[in-house]
């Protein structure tokens, strides 16, 4: 049986604190086996316990006490998901299977503890200002271990780091991003303005944004400055919390999102920007569900949810975003992220955004809303299957032709630069809203 | 705990990686799609990929006294991948390569694993289609769907899976490996022994490969629906449709607690005081056919006092199809267990088995809902109840057992596409007698005298075996 936990602060317990919370999801499901048409993992594991509804029994198995939280293969079997929720699309009886996969992993966390470099990783995580120090320690350091690829402004494994590291895919083949000397929130103000303000927004920069991929960050700000919007980006914002509540450490994610919502109600703003399918789904759903036995929380977690929007929503369905006139002479395909899509509801704006660019060709790739493999940092613990992934996610891009491929989540551009360095054609990996960005800027120049 | 040994020699023969043991693992094997069925964890389970493999597994197993389940994606709705008596699960799962594709002779090879719908997705581009299509098309195997000799929504014009197996290898409990059967239409070389194994639900032998009947796919479609006050009506539409000689690809039909579940559900716009409701589909090869077989329809639903829609463009048949596509899920959303029987009866006498249906529920106070495949006369009462509730489970089991004794009394039968399995070997006697048991029992013993395939499905294992 799993002993509940008691969230401090005289908050009541979630199914994050009390895995019994889930019963009634466990219930849901009729082992119709739906599931395993979409299930990633399953795809290439090809047994039943990499799938949903067998990972449905094990959570059931445990609340009836037939077997236990100490049962190592539980453990190993509740952590091979991505979390990408392709199931809960197919799923006939709507399982929030969401919510029982972070429930057994949560209860997994309390019986077991963290592993020691999970609890490293995510202490930092919660002191923004030594986690901030740390990141700039490592790109001030990443050229010992790797070497770069200015072109790409990717970095990949030395010699002796790449042989150390090859089993988990470190090796000297391996592309990533290069981590930033100057992330995001210290090359702007904490308040952006246009010359005219039509509307003030706060953005959200996810700490992928931040550290690896500022340039999409200043391409999101220079797109919504661009349509009169006044950017709120406050210094103290810290990760989402995603990374940590899909570990199941849930008090790390409570303490983040606690500090996010006083950041975020401290602008005044009304609407909330993100630029990451995960961080934009933490503050439309599981700031929610994380916060739901909170009575100061709760309701500052129900404010934020209904006003934050991905910034192709904000363009297209809020603002309705100036036409861009600069021509971007580029094939382009879209890839759907997983959380973007599956959680968010994004599909349609990101592709009328890049339609609406001029000289962009669109070319849809064949199943586009398949999980490219990279789920966070499952392509650190389960490295073959997220390659194997990446591979056929890397085949349906060459077949498209195109030769830059659009995305609207960082670590999805993280795991396709890797993969289509090794099975691509050199594609250009890209942010969509960088694309707008560049036809604003090349408006200017003609 | 499974001797040790056992272990080792099943990893020599198919690779540690195709051994499974855990706890954790034989829980994930414990169970198939079928609700309100025993459960029971098997000792192990072996993923082989060729019938080498299986072969020395059925050798082990009978040098051990194991008992051996084979299991495709174990979607099957009648608990017939459940190992209740212990021993292996044999999953396909890993043995999954279509072998050939054969577009002179219209055939497809494949091993067991392989998924119906990545069959038809890899024979899409010669423009030829495998019928059949339970609801399961994109997870069920085509092994799995062979030995359950599933049917589909397109039945009544396509037939089921016996209709398009032409020849098979299997592995015997005796370990010998025979083939049947192959390329050619006709083949009546000794007894037919594919109909023998298709639809013998892993009793009989384990089928190590299969090849199967394609045909061109059908170029034009059209769908219509008629929504009805009385269940007389769709009844009288079904049999004009047949008597107009029009055979559509799919005719299914939904009752009143169907309609009304999928509209709070859904909100497709169904008015929720119908009776009944008909969806048709008619499919061709050329454009003038199928619009005759369409105008035929319309007219006979204008005859049945119907309030009825045809579709002009995909999106619209999008729309018809949506209260079909919804009646699982709507339902199922009801309560925590869900139960979908197949009691099939002659398309005469469909009108009087939902009448039936919604007798049966009111007398047991249990919620039926009924859909179904009116074509063929194959129906889904769906009975929604809360497991937890014992009394409310025993209303339930009775309500079952009076379908299946309307279902017979009407002159149908059982099963018309989830099989026996475990759900249903008790009724077995009332529709075959004691002489079809014993001629069960008969061929079962010629070929696995010693129930090491597949035991405690469709027979019970006798207690000197046992």
């Amino acid at each position: 049986m799993t002993a509940g936990n008691h969230p401090k602060g005289g908050a009541a317990p979630t199914y994050h604190d009390d895995l019994a919370i889930v019963r009634s999801e466990i219930d849901k499901c009729m082992k119709c086996g739906n599931c395993m048409a979409v299930c990633p993992v399953y795809s290439v594991d090809k047994n039943e316990a990499a799938v949903t509804r067998s990972k449905i029994a094990v959570a059931d198995a445990v609340l009836d006490g037939r077997l236990s939280l100490d049962d190592p293969d539980v453990y190993t079997m509740a952590f091979n998901c991505l979390v990408c929720k392709s199931c809960m699309t197919n799923c006939p009886t709507q399982v929030s299977f969401d919510r029982i996969a972070i429930a057994l992993r949560a209860a997994l966390v309390r019986k077991n503890g963290l592993p020691w470099l999970k609890k490293m990783i995510f202490s930092t995580l919660k002191n923004p200002r030594l986690f901030n120090t740390a990141m700039k320690a490592g790109a001030a350091m990443q050229g010992v271990v790797f070497k770069g690829d200015r072109r790409i402004k990717a970095i990949s494994p030395r010699s002796p780091f790449a042989l150390v590291g090859g089993s988990l895919g470190f090796d000297a083949g391996r592309k990533m991003p290069e981590l930033t000397v100057t992330p995001l929130r210290d090359r702007v103000a904490e308040v952006i303005k246009p010359a005219e303000v039509k509307m003030k927004v706060a953005f959200f920069t996810g700490d992928s944004l931040n550290y690896f991929y500022p340039d999409a960050g200043l391409d999101l700000i220079e797109v919504l400055t661009e349509n009169g919007v006044e950017v709120h980006i406050p210094k103290g914002q810290s990760c989402c919390g995603i990374p940590v509540l899909v570990h199941g450490d849930i008090d790390t994610a409570r303490s983040l999102a606690r500090n996010n919502l006083d950041q975020f109600d401290a602008t005044g703003c009304e609407y909330l920007i993100t630029g990451c399918g995960s961080c934009g789904g933490a503050w439309q759903h599981d700031y929610v569900e994380i916060m739901a036995g909170d009575p100061v929380y709760r309701a500052k977690a129900e404010y934020w949810s209904k006003r934050t929007f991905d910034i192709s929503t904000f363009l297209t369905q809020v603002l309705r975003f100036r036409q861009p006139k600069g021509v971007v002479d580029k094939v382009v395909t879209y890839h759907d992220s997983c959380h973007l899509k599956k959680t968010m509801k994004v599909a349609s704006e990101p592709r009328e955004i890049l339609k609406s660019i001029p000289g962009v060709t669109f070319k849809e790739m064949a199943a586009p809303d398949t999980c490219c493999g990279s789920g966070g940092s499952f392509v650190l613990t389960h490295y073959d299957t997220s390659a194997s992934l990446g591979r056929s996610k890397a085949q349906d891009i060459n077949q498209t032709g195109a030769g830059t491929v659009a995305t609207g989540c960082p670590a999805c551009m993280m795991q396709l630069l890797d993969n289509l360095s090794r099975y691509g054609q050199q594609q250009e990996v890209t942010h969509y809203i960088s694309l707008l960005a560049e036809s604003y800027r090349k408006e200017k120049q003609a | 705990m499974l001797d040790k040994l056992v272990v080792q020699q099943l990893q020599e023969a198919v690779g540690n990686h195709n051994v499974l043991t855990s706890k954790m693992d034989m829980v994930s094997y414990s169970y198939d799609a079928t609700a309100d069925m025993p459960r029971e964890l098997p000792d192990v389970v072996v993923l082989p990929t060729s019938a080498e493999m299986v072969q020395q597994v059925v050798q082990i197993a009978r040098a051990h006294g194991l008992a051996i389940y084979p299991r495709g994606a174990g979607s099957n709705l009648s608990g017939g991948t459940i190992p209740v008596k212990k021993g292996i699960v044999l999953s396909f799962q890993r043995m999954n390569k279509i072998l050939d594709i054969d577009t002179a002779n219209l055939t497809a090879t494949v091993q067991p694993g392989v998924v119906i719908g990545d069959l038809n997705a890899a024979i899409a581009k010669h423009g030829l289609i495998y019928p059949p299509d339970p609801g399961t098309v994109a997870t069920a195997t085509m092994g799995g769907s062979c030995a359950e000799n599933s049917g589909g929504l397109r039945g009544l014009k396509y037939g089921v899976t016996k209709n398009y197996i032409m020849g098979m290898e299997v592995v015997l409990a005796n370990g010998e490996k025979v083939r049947f059967g192959g390329k050619t239409v006709k083949n009546v070389t000794a007894y037919d022994f594919t109909n023998l194994f298709v639809g013998s639900e892993g009793t009989l032998g384990i089928t190590t490969e299969i090849t199967c009947k394609l045909i061109p796919a059908p170029k034009f479609r059209r769908a219509m629906m008629g929504i009805f006050q009385t269940l007389e009506d769709a009844g009288n539409a079904v049999a004009g449709i047949i008597a107009a000689k029009v055979i559509p690809a799919t005719l299914e039909i939904m009752d009143n607690m169907t309609i009304r579940t999928v509209e709070d559900f859904a909100h497709i716009g169904l008015p929720v005081q119908a009776k009944a409701l008909l969806l048709c589909e008619v499919d061709g090869m050329s454009q003038d056919l199928v619009d005759s077989e369409a105008e035929a329809v319309i007219a006979v639903l204008g005859r049945n006092n119907c309030e009825y829609k045809a579709a002009s463009s995909d999106a619209e048949r999008d729309q018809l199809w949506a209260a079909r596509r919804n009646a699982l899920p709507a339902l199922a959303s009801l309560n925590n267990t869900c139960i979908v029987e197949d009691a099939t009866v002659p398309r005469s006498r469909i009108t009087e088995m939902l009448v039936a249906c919604e007798a049966i529920a009111e007398k047991y106070q249990v919620t039926i809902g009924t859909f179904g495949h009116a074509g063929d006369g194959n129906m889904h009462p769906t009975i929604l109840f809360d497991k937890y509730d014992k009394e409310k489970t025993a209303q339930v089991h009775l309500a079952v057992d009076e379908i299946f004794a309307t279902a017979i009394a009407l002159g149908g039968t059982l099963s018309g596409e989830h099989g026996i399995g475990m759900a249903k070997m008790k009724y077995l006697k009332s529709e075959l007698n004691q002489s079809g048991l014993n001629l069960i029992r008969t061929v079962k013993e010629a070929l696995d005298p010693d129930y090491l395939l597949n035991p405690g499905k469709m027979l019970a294992v006798p207690e000197v075996v046992a």
